[in-house]
C-alpha cells in the first residue's frame, strides 16, 4: 500500500510563504500530476514528499505511515530529477544499481534486477557507456531505470521531460504512463506543461501561489474549472475570461438573459466553443490569425477585450475583417470577479 | 586554390604572432636556463686564477660519492612522503567541513586560509617561537603536563619533522581552496539523488564525491609534490638545514652550493638531478593517474 496523504502542509522560507494549507490524497497506483506555473510551489511539494525539505507544519503520510520526520531513504520512494542527476563518472549499469549497492542488496539480485530493468527500457546495449556518451532521451531512460530498479511502489518525478525536445517528450510521456500502469506504481509527477498533465494524469492538482486551485480528473479541470485561473491555465489556447461589458452582454442576451448582477462576475468561454455567426452576436475586428494546420487561431478585439477562437482548417478571414461571434449558453462558465471562484449559476434575482 | 592557401598561411602566421610573447617568455626563463644549466654542469668551478674547464661527467661522479647529497635526497623523500598526502587529506577534510551550511562558516573559512596568506618569513618566525626550548609554545604546553624541555629544532631526530608539521599547516589551507571550489561545482541534485537512493555519508563520499574530485586531487598533488622540492625560505629562517644537515632539503643544498660555497657548477649538477626527478614524477602522475580521472 502506498497511498500518499498530505495534511495541512504549510511551508515558508523566512517571511516568504511558499505553500499554504496543502491537503490532498494520492491513491495507490494513481498517477497524480502537480501542475502550475513556475514558482507556484509544485516542486517544493514534491520535495516535501521525498523528504528533501521539511514542512513548516503539517503531516506527510506514505502507505498509512507518518513519514514527516523520516529521511528520504526511509520513505521507500524513488525519484527522477529534472536534470536526471546521473553520476557522471559511473557508467549506465553502475548508475542504475547505485542505490541497490548502497542498500547492500545481494549481488545476484542486483544483476537480475539490472538485466530486467535494462531490457524493459531498451538500455541493454548501453550499459557500459558513461552518461556523457548518451543522448538526452537515453539519459532520461537511465534516470527512470534507477527509480524502477529500486522496486519501491512510490515514484516521484520532478519535471522529468523538460530537457527533451518536443517529439521525444511525447514519446517518453507515453512510455512513462505505460510503465506506471504496468508496474502499478503510485506516481506523483510535477510539470508546468498542461498538455503533458492532461495526457498523462489520472488526476491533476493545479497549484497557484502555493495554494491548491483545483484537484480533479483532467476532464473535471477542462469541463468544470473551479476558478478563472484553472480555466485560463488548462486548454490550449486558454479560455477567454471576459468582463461582462455591454457588447459581450449583447452577444449573450439573445441566448441567455443575464441582467445587472449584484455580485460582479466574469464570463469564461473556451475558444473552441465560439462560433462565427452571420447575423447575431458580438461585433469584433480580427487582429491576428495563426494557422496551425488542423485548426486556425483567430484573435479578435471588441472594444477593450480580446477574444480568441479556433476554427477547423483554414479560416476564410483576414486581419482587419469585421466578424460577429456567439456561443451557446451551456458553454458559458461564470466566475466570481473578486476571488475567481466558479459560480454554478448567477444568484436567482438576476437570472430570469 | 590560391586564395585558400593564402588564408591558411595567414592563419598560421597570425597564430604564431599571438603566442610569440608567451613563447619568448617561456624560452627565456624556462627552456634556456635548463639547457644552460645542463651545459654548465659539465664544467669545473671557475676561480680568479683557474678559469672553468670542460670536465665532462666528473661532477656527476662526484655527486654519486657525496654523502650530503644522499642525506638531503632521503630527507627530501621523507619530507615529500609526509607533507603531500597529509596536507591533501587535511585540505579535503577542511573543504568538506566548510562546504556545509554551518554558522560562522566564513570565519572558519578565513581562519583555514590565513596560513596561506601570511608571508613565509613571518610564518617561519612564528613557528620558530613555537619550537623554542623552555619558553616556546610547545614546551609551555608540555610543561603544564609535566613534560621536559625539548630542543625541537636543535635535535637531529626532530628537526625535519618540525619542518614537516609547519609546512602541512601552511599548505593545507591553500589546497583547501581548490577543493572547496571543486565541491561547489558539484550539482546539489547529485547529493539529493544519493539521499533518495539510500547512500550513507561515507558511501556517497567514496563512490561519488571523491571520484568527482579526482581532477582537483591530481592538480593539487602535482603542486604539492613540486612544492615539496622547492622549499628554501623556511629553512633559512628556522634551521639552515641543520643540525648536521638533518633538516636540509635538495633545493636548500643547491642554494648553499651556489651562493654560500660559490660552487656554481656543482649546484648546476644538483639542479639537473632535481629537474630530472620532478620531470619523472610529473610524467608518472599524469600518465598513470590521469587515466583514472574523470573530467566533467
Amino acid at each position: 500500500m502506498s497511498t500518499i496523504i498530505l495534511k495541512n502542509i504549510y511551508k515558508s522560507w523566512g517571511t516568504t510563504q511558499v505553500l499554504t494549507k496543502i491537503n490532498f490524497k494520492c491513491e495507490n497506483g494513481e498517477l497524480l500530476v502537480l501542475l502550475g506555473p513556475s514558482g507556484c510551489g509544485k516542486s517544493t511539494t514534491l520535495r516535501l514528499i521525498a523528504g528533501l525539505e521539511t514542512p513548516t507544519s503539517g503531516i506527510v503520510e506514505i502507505g498509512g505511515k507518518d513519514v514527516s520526520n523520516l529521511p528520504p531513504v526511509k520513505r521507500n520512494i524513488s525519484m527522477v530529477f529534472q536534470n536526471y542527476a546521473l553520476f557522471p563518472h559511473l557508467n549506465v549499469a553502475e548508475n542504475i544499481i547505485f542505490g541497490l549497492k548502497a542498500r547492500k542488496v545481494p549481488k545476484k539480485e542486483q544483476k537480475k534486477r539490472l538485466e530486467d530493468t535494462a531490457a524493459l527500457l531498451g538500455l541493454s546495449d548501453l550499459l557500459k557507456r558513461k552518461p556523457a556518451q548518451l543522448s538526452g532521451g537515453q539519459r532520461q531512460r537511465v534516470a527512470l531505470g534507477r527509480s524502477i530498479v529500486a522496486q519501491v511502489s512510490v515514484c516521484l518525478m520532478d519535471e522529468p521531460l523538460s530537457n527533451l525536445d518536443a517529439k521525444l517528450r511525447q514519446e517518453m510521456r507515453q512510455e512513462i504512463r505505460s510503465l506506471q500502469q504496468r508496474l502499478k506504481m503510485t506516481m506523483i509527477y510535477v510539470t508546468h506543461d498542461q498538455v503533458e498533465a492532461m495526457t498523462i494524469a489520472d488526476r491533476i492538482i493545479l497549484i497557484k501561489n502555493g495554494v491548491i486551485e483545483q484537484h480533479g480528473t483532467p476532464e473535471d479541470l477542462y469541463n468544470q474549472p473551479a476558478t478563472a485561473f484553472t480555466g485560463s491555465f488548462i486548454g490550449n489556447p486558454p479560455m477567454n475570461i471576459l468582463t461582462p461589458d455591454s457588447p459581450v452582454m449583447a452577444a449573450c442576451s439573445s441566448l441567455l438573459s443575464i441582467k445587472e448582477a449584484t455580485t460582479p462576475y466574469l464570463l469564461g468561454v473556451r475558444p473552441e466553443n465560439i462560433r462565427i455567426s452571420e447575423d447575431s452576436g458580438i461585433k469584433v475586428m480580427v487582429e491576428a490569425i495563426e494557422y496551425l494546420g488542423a485548426d486556425t487561431l483567430i484573435v479578435c478585439r471588441s472594444a477593450k477585450q480580446i477574444i480568441t477562437l479556433t476554427v477547423k482548417g483554414k479560416a476564410g478571414v483576414s486581419t482587419g475583417d469585421h466578424l460577429r461571434l456567439n456561443w451557446k449558453p451551456e458553454h458559458i462558465h461564470l466566475f466570481d470577479a473578486k476571488d475567481g471562484r466558479r459560480m454554478e449559476a448567477l444568484p436567482k434575482d438576476i437570472t430570469s | 586554390m590560391k586564395p585558400k592557401f593564402q588564408l591558411r598561411y595567414w592563419n598560421h602566421v597570425n597564430g604564431w604572432l599571438l603566442v610569440l610573447p608567451a613563447v619568448f617568455m617561456i624560452s627565456l626563463f624556462t627552456h634556456y636556463p635548463i639547457v644552460s644549466n645542463m651545459f654548465h654542469s659539465l664544467f669545473s668551478m671557475g676561480t680568479a686564477t683557474r678559469p672553468t674547464t670542460f670536465i665532462g661527467l666528473e661532477n656527476y661522479i662526484y655527486l654519486m660519492d657525496d654523502d650530503i647529497f644522499w642525506k638531503v635526497l632521503s630527507n627530501n623523500l621523507i619530507y615529500s612522503m609526509c607533507t603531500v598526502p597529509i596536507s591533501i587529506a587535511i585540505a579535503l577534510g577542511m573543504a568538506l567541513l566548510i562546504n556545509r551550511n554551518i554558522k560562522g562558516r566564513s570565519l572558519v573559512r578565513m581562519s583555514f586560509f590565513t596560513p596561506t596568506v601570511l608571508p613565509m618569513i613571518a610564518v617561519a618566525n612564528i613557528w620558530l617561537f613555537f619550537y623554542t626550548p623552555e619558553y616556546g609554545l610547545f614546551d609551555q604546553v608540555f610543561a603544564v603536563f609535566g613534560g621536559d624541555s625539548h630542543n625541537w629544532l636543535g635535535n637531529p631526530k626532530t628537526s625535519l619533522f618540525c619542518l614537516i608539521v609547519m609546512v602541512i599547516w601552511k599548505e593545507s589551507g591553500f589546497f583547501m581552496v581548490f577543493y572547496l571550489a571543486a565541491l561547489q561545482q558539484l550539482s546539489p541534485e547529485l547529493k539529493e539523488a544519493g539521499l533518495v537512493e539510500g547512500s550513507g555519508k561515507w558511501y556517497y563520499f567514496r563512490r561519488v564525491t571523491f571520484p568527482l574530485l579526482m581532477p582537483t586531487t591530481l592538480f593539487v598533488t602535482v603542486n604539492a609534490v613540486v612544492n615539496s622540492f622547492k622549499l628554501v625560505d623556511h629553512l633559512i629562517i628556522m634551521t639552515k638545514g641543520g643540525p648536521d644537515n638533518a633538516s636540509s632539503l635538495l633545493l636548500y643544498y643547491i642554494y648553499e652550493n651556489a651562493f654560500s660555497f660559490w660552487d656554481t657548477s656543482y649546484a648546476a649538477t644538483l639542479t639537473v638531478i632535481l629537474v630530472f626527478i620532478l620531470a619523472i614524477i610529473t610524467i608518472i602522475q599524469f600518465a598513470v593517474v590521469e587515466k583514472r580521472v574523470h573530467y566533467q
